[in-house]
């Protein structure tokens, strides 16, 4: 609290960011939130911006009318306030500079959230996830595969879990020799296994061989792998990279495998770019669809221009290479980028989730980030941005991968569980460094935080909220009959993310939402159920038979516990209102409960408990009121005529 | 001549056809007056193809033989047909000289123009008897049915011999106190004839949608009395009205040169006007052809892809019309004032833009009824010349003349409401596909010709069976229904940031396998949708309130029961 000047400014104008509108109101500034909560309506809305969400702050030059602040989020919310007097501004400015610095990681939100659960379910909560059990479902160990204990205390490979899965006929001499010759030691270790083929699907870096090095031990593993699959005489080898990155990388006494010197490999190039091409181009796509009346042909244009999409279509073609070599050929296949934690991470995880429909379940692509992403290293903190940031080390990785579901889930709407909500609000969490899961760059380092025994898994969290995630259009017979998804990657399928990259810019969402109504619709079904299950059992009490009545088709397994009607569709339900009550509580302590926006009664977001409050809403709630139907804006253009 | 002479070979066996999504299959081939009939050759439940030649666009021949023997045995070519709906067809036809006179039939009676020798005239189902009602409304029924212009609005028939707009109806709406001669002048000075008629009056607070064409101003400045005083009596007392112009004020200063213009803040002082820049004719229709082309070349990268998109610029025409109409709406709803659309003749852009408008604005134009009543008034009796915008679609290598595909804009803006507001539409995208195919080719009357008096004079009415008619019918118009429809009183402002369009897939990809999954999921809607129905009882038209809080059958008889104890 030591760095909060002024915690509270009043007549704080919110500019809308297409329209000429605004909303005036109060700010507040508290040890976790920035707080906007509007004046003087009946529907006052309130936005909570957790400090970790803020990507950047940055004060525009003075205006007749105030100080411009404006505020760029990580969840891709951008707001722009008019504080009226420069000394407040000056004050939130550097308060949030120094905010959304957090030295060290005792500052993050996670050690400071509490959501009122005692020790053992928070133990539970993350033993939700048993990585063990998910090898085991796999079917491994096997004959061919074993658990292998060499990187028990970390020494071997410090950026990889503790267990680590290998051929059983790699020793532990060829194992160390083999991860002396990779990237900070990450050797070729199993990641997914098919159980169907015996076919496995390996991760590692690349190999450390310069223009002529070789490794003996490093050739074994391979060949190991290779041996551990009967079905297919050969492995494949991709490297993720474009080639002339991997040529790049000779001269630094890096590189790729020799066809030469390792028996039996069938050596491919995928062409992903690296983290830093990501960035830039993510950062073009957000300049495009956050421009002011975007025309057609700018939006078209710009959208090209970005990259972004041919980006996402080059991971998908990885990993619908990999999932064709696994299934079709039977072939084991062995992916590596420079590293092995962002584009490897990116294709074996996309790989699994086309090859096994457990993974487009709710709890098994948890237990698919926990796998590819948490534990083998993907380094969350640096490439989220969490900590003391390098800004040549931010990248959005995840978020591609994420994106490639999404782009999944448009051409197969039966085959997942889970809706885009779901996506989204993972996405909220990963910068919301709220719950413990995606902090810091690896387990070693998780296990150095504690994390386990001194904050919370976003599993559990996700998991209790669980039906506001469901896609009513999951069908579990889809996923039987056609258990690998083949997706076309004709240009078209790939479209604009609009509810990820625009989620906050309410005026551009549809007004109506079939996938919501479908879920009341499933939902009100259900309560009716209940309540004729309720006066069934009453009739029976009295005695009566309830035989004449007609026969109860049973209930579909797909349907949802009741949930009230007005809640936006993914808003949390029960726990919101206790997160809530809990922020308030913590957030305004003792000084400033008095101006605590709890008392006023309009719906409020909360930053890193919601993914919502972007236009999801029903049309009552836009067109609702009379005067000003909510959607309006002058996006028209009525420009108060030009003749 | 007669249809049967353009037929030099009636009947090939042993021909292959390839479609989309099928494998091939032999089978014989049919050239009739009307259609191309293919059907394969098993006997028992044998599998028919029946195309409307109408419905073929463009036909491409490739004759393959021996150089230097034309008649050579096993030669044979292949013909790819073009469908004005986007979907292509090969057909294999064993025989050179078969192959070329199929090709040269379908040619020539795909393009017959002459309007008594359409299939409309001989199309005599069974089920359809003629000279039923034709039609669902009119401009009296309209007039009739909306209270709130009884006052200060009356019909006139000064049209009624069609001799003062030739492409009126004969009936139109028009202010009270403005009498016929004042029309006859104001028409004399409108492009067309096309006076200022009503189009639509908002339920909510009585401000109506005016239409015309441009004022006949020319180079000189020309005034007329009558027209000034006709939009006058229009806001009647109320200080402001709106005119749209479809041009830019730039193109509206052009027009002038060749006498028409525009009206000017002088002689129109209670009138605001704002220029909306809206393409036209021949470069919509070309943005039709590079978009189909860019939506069936298999080959295209990502990158490629959307500067293709772009280019053809057909997304650009669905955001400008989309936006215009908000802005109309905005005029009408928001501000509260009433407004004249026009472009130059009227009979595009400008109804294009009014009745995008009425679908925002008014909850009775959105059920299957109101909106099929909301074509025919404001596209087929306010003169939206069919035959001529329509002959070809995107496919056609025929040098165009007329040809614009503005209809098909309408149904596309359409789409786009309805992906923004799925509930609020009682109808379903099938609806708009098949209007799509109808517009084209049909087996009914109701597009054919370019206005009212051509209809008349052609007996259209009396020898044509009626499409909406016949779309409205229990069993067919099921096939129509939005299951997730209802209804609401507001408007329903659509969203025009171009990242809330999209490409309508259900029509330019619909002979992807894009269409497959969609389709599933979209089954799968209607099942939830459905069983939640049959538990809800049978009262389909309640269902407001009732997809929230309606009572399950059986729940009532326990209530019963429980009374009863």
């Amino acid at each position: 609290m030591e760095h909060i000047r002024t915690p509270k400014v009043e007549q704080v104008k919110l500019l809308d960011r297409f329209s000429n509108k605004s909303v005036t109101g109060t700010l507040h500034l508290t040890a976790t939130h920035l707080i906007f909560v509007e004046s003087n309506s009946t529907s006052a809305q309130e936005i909570w911006i957790l400090h970790h969400h803020i990507a950047s702050v940055e004060k525009l030059s003075l205006t007749t009318s105030g100080c411009p602040l404006l505020i760029q989020c990580r969840n891709f919310r951008l707001v722009h306030f008019v504080i009226p007097r420069e000394r407040d501004c000056h004050d939130i400015y550097s308060s949030l500079l120094r905010l959304l610095r957090p030295v060290s990681y005792d500052e993050l939100y996670a050690f400071s959230y509490n959501p009122k659960q005692n020790d053992q379910e928070r133990e539970e909560g993350w033993q939700l996830i048993d990585l063990a059990a998910e090898f085991e479902r796999m079917g491994v160990p096997c004959d061919q595969w074993q658990l292998t204990d060499v990187n028990r205390e970390y020494k071997v490979c410090k950026t990889y879990p503790r267990d680590l899965y290998v051929p059983i006929t790699a020793s532990k001499p060829i194992i160390v020799g083999s991860s002396k010759f990779r990237s900070k030691g990450r050797f070729p270790v199993l990641t997914y296994f098919y159980q169907e083929k015996k076919a496995a699907v390996c991760r590692c870096s690349q190999p450390l061989s310069g223009f002529s090095a070789r490794c003996l031990e490093d050739e074994h593993m391979l060949q190991a792998i290779s041996k551990a699959n009967h079905n297919s005489r050969y492995i494949y080898v991709m490297d993720t990279r474009p080639k002339l990155n991997a040529l790049a990388n000779r001269a630094a006494g890096k590189g790729y495998e020799n066809e030469d010197n390792y028996s039996n490999i069938r050596f491919q190039f995928v062409g992903i770019e690296n983290i830093h091409v990501m960035r830039g181009s993510l950062q073009k796509l957000l300049e495009v669809v956050g421009t002011r009346s975007l025309s057609m042909t700018d939006y078209l244009v710009g959208l090209e221009n970005s990259g972004w999409l041919r980006h996402i279509k080059a991971i998908m073609d990885a990993a619908i290479f990999l999932a064709k070599a696994v299934t079709v050929e039977g072939a084991s296949v062995l992916v590596h980028c420079s590293d092995g934690w962002d584009r490897t991470a990116q294709v074996c995880a996309l790989g699994s989730l086309l090859m096994d429909p457990y993974y487009r379940t709710i709890k098994g692509f948890m237990v698919l980030i926990e796998k590819d992403w948490i534990s083998f290293g993907h380094k969350f903190a640096d490439r989220c941005d969490q900590l003391d940031p390098d800004p040549k080390e931010v990248s959005p990785i995840f978020t591609q991968f994420l994106e490639c579901v999404w782009q999944l889930t448009e051409q197969f709407p039966q085959a997942f569980e889970f809706s885009e909500w779901f996506l989204i609000q993972i996405h909220e969490h990963v910068h919301s460094c709220q719950f413990g899961n995606f902090l810091g760059n690896s387990q070693r380092q998780r296990e150095d935080l504690q994390l386990k025994e001194r904050t919370y898994s976003l599993w559990a969290h996700l998991l209790s909220e669980k039906q506001n995630y469901l896609n009513p259009l999951f069908s579990p017979s889809v996923a039987e009959s056609h258990p690998v998804l083949e997706p076309s990657t004709q240009a078209y399928h790939f479209k604009f993310w609009r509810n990820m990259y625009n989620q906050y810019d309410r005026s551009m969402h549809p007004r109506q939402s079939i996938l919501k109504h479908v879920l009341t619709l499933q939902e009100s079904k259900r309560e009716l159920e209940g309540t004729v299950q309720a006066l069934k059992t009453k009739l029976q009490k009295f005695g009566v038979s309830t035989s004449p009545l007609k026969p109860q088709t049973p209930p579909r397994e797909r349907s949802l516990p009741p949930r009230p009607q007005s809640l936006i569709l993914g808003a949390p339900l029960l726990s919101r209102k206790e997160v809530q009550q809990e922020e308030d509580k913590e957030v305004f302590g003792e000084e400033a409960r008095e101006d605590a926006p709890a008392s006023t009664g309009g719906e409020r977001t909360v930053e890193g408990s919601s993914a919502t409050e972007n236009g999801y809403g029903e049309l009552m709630g836009s067109f609702g009121s009379k005067n000003e139907p909510g959607v309006v804006t002058l996006e028209f253009g009525v420009a108060r005529m030009t003749c | 001549m007669e249809l049967s002479e353009h037929i030099k070979t009636a009947n090939v066996e042993d021909v292959t056809l390839r479609r989309p999504f099928h494998p091939a299959l032999r089978g014989t081939l049919c050239v009739t007056s009307h259609h191309l009939l293919f059907s394969d050759r098993k006997d028992e439940a044998s599998w028919q193809l029946l195309i409307l030649l109408k419905n073929i666009d463009a036909i491409e021949k490739s004759i393959e033989n021996l150089f230097g023997y034309p008649r050579a045995v096993g030669s044979s070519g292949t013909i790819t047909i073009k469908c004005k709906d986007l979907l292509v067809l090969q057909l294999e036809i064993p025989g050179m000289e078969e192959c070329l006179n199929i090709a040269s039939s379908i040619e020539a009676l795909s393009s017959l123009e002459s309007m008594t020798e359409m299939y409309p005239f001989f199309y005599r189902p069974s089920h359809l008897t003629l000279h039923g009602p034709w039609g669902l409304s009119s401009t009296e029924q309209y007039y009739k049915q909306t209270e709130r212009l009884w006052d200060r609005w009356r019909v006139s028939k000064v049209n009624s011999d069609y001799s003062v707009c030739p492409s009126y109806p004969s009936a139109v709406i028009v202010p009270r106190e403005v009498d016929d001669d004042k029309l006859i002048r104001s028409a004399r000075f409108r492009q067309g004839g096309r006076f200022p008629v009503l189009s639509y009056c908002h339920h909510r607070n009585g401000m109506v949608i005016m239409r015309s064409s441009q004022p006949l101003t020319g180079a000189n400045k020309k005034r007329c009395k009558e027209d000034e005083l006709l939009l006058q009596a229009v806001i009647d007392g109320s200080e402001l009205g709106y005119i749209i112009d479809l041009r830019s004020a730039q193109q509206a200063q052009q027009a002038r040169m060749t006498g028409g213009g525009f009206e000017s803040k002088s002689c129109y002082s209670h009138w605001k006007r704002i220029h909306r820049h809206h393409e036209r004719g021949k470069v919509v229709q070309e943005s039709l052809t590079k978009l189909v082309e860019v939506c069936s070349d298999p080959s295209h990268s990502v990158d490629r892809w959307l500067s293709k998109l772009e280019n053809s610029k057909w997304l650009s025409h669905v955001h400008s019309a989309l936006s215009t109409a908000g802005l109309v709406v905005e005029c009408v709803e928001r501000d509260g004032h009433s407004v004249l659309v026009h472009g130059s003749e009227g009979t595009d852009n400008t109804l294009l833009v009014s009745s995008l408008a009425q679908l925002v604005l008014d909850p009775a134009s959105r059920t299957v009824t109101g909106f099929l009543c909301l074509l025919e008034r404001e596209w087929i009796q306010a003169g939206h010349p069919f035959q001529q915008r329509c002959a070809h679609s995107a496919y056609s290598h025929a040098r165009l003349k007329q040809e614009c595909p503005i209809f098909l804009l309408l149904l596309d803006c359409v789409w786009q409401v309805w992906r923004q507001f799925p509930l609020a539409l009682e109808f379903s995208e099938a609806l708009l596909l098949r209007l799509a195919q109808e517009v084209y080719a049909s087996n009914y009357g109701t597009f054919l010709c370019n206005s009212e008096q051509e209809r008349c004079a052609a007996g259209v009415k009396e020898n044509t069976h009626c499409l909406f008619q016949s779309l409205l019918k229990p069993d067919i118009e099921e096939q129509y229904l939005n299951p997730l429809y209802e209804p609401t009183d507001l408007a329903i402002w659509p969203s025009v940031h171009p990242q809330s369009l999209q490409l309508w897939t259900g029509m330019f990809l619909r002979w992807t396998e894009y269409a497959q999954n969609m389709e599933e999921a979209r089954e799968e809607v209607w099942s939830i949708v459905k069983e939640h129905r049959e538990r809800a009882g049978p009262d389909r038209t309640n269902n407001t309130l009732s997809t929230h809080c309606d009572t399950l059958t059986p729940f009532e008889n326990l209530m019963d029961e429980l009374t009863i104890l």
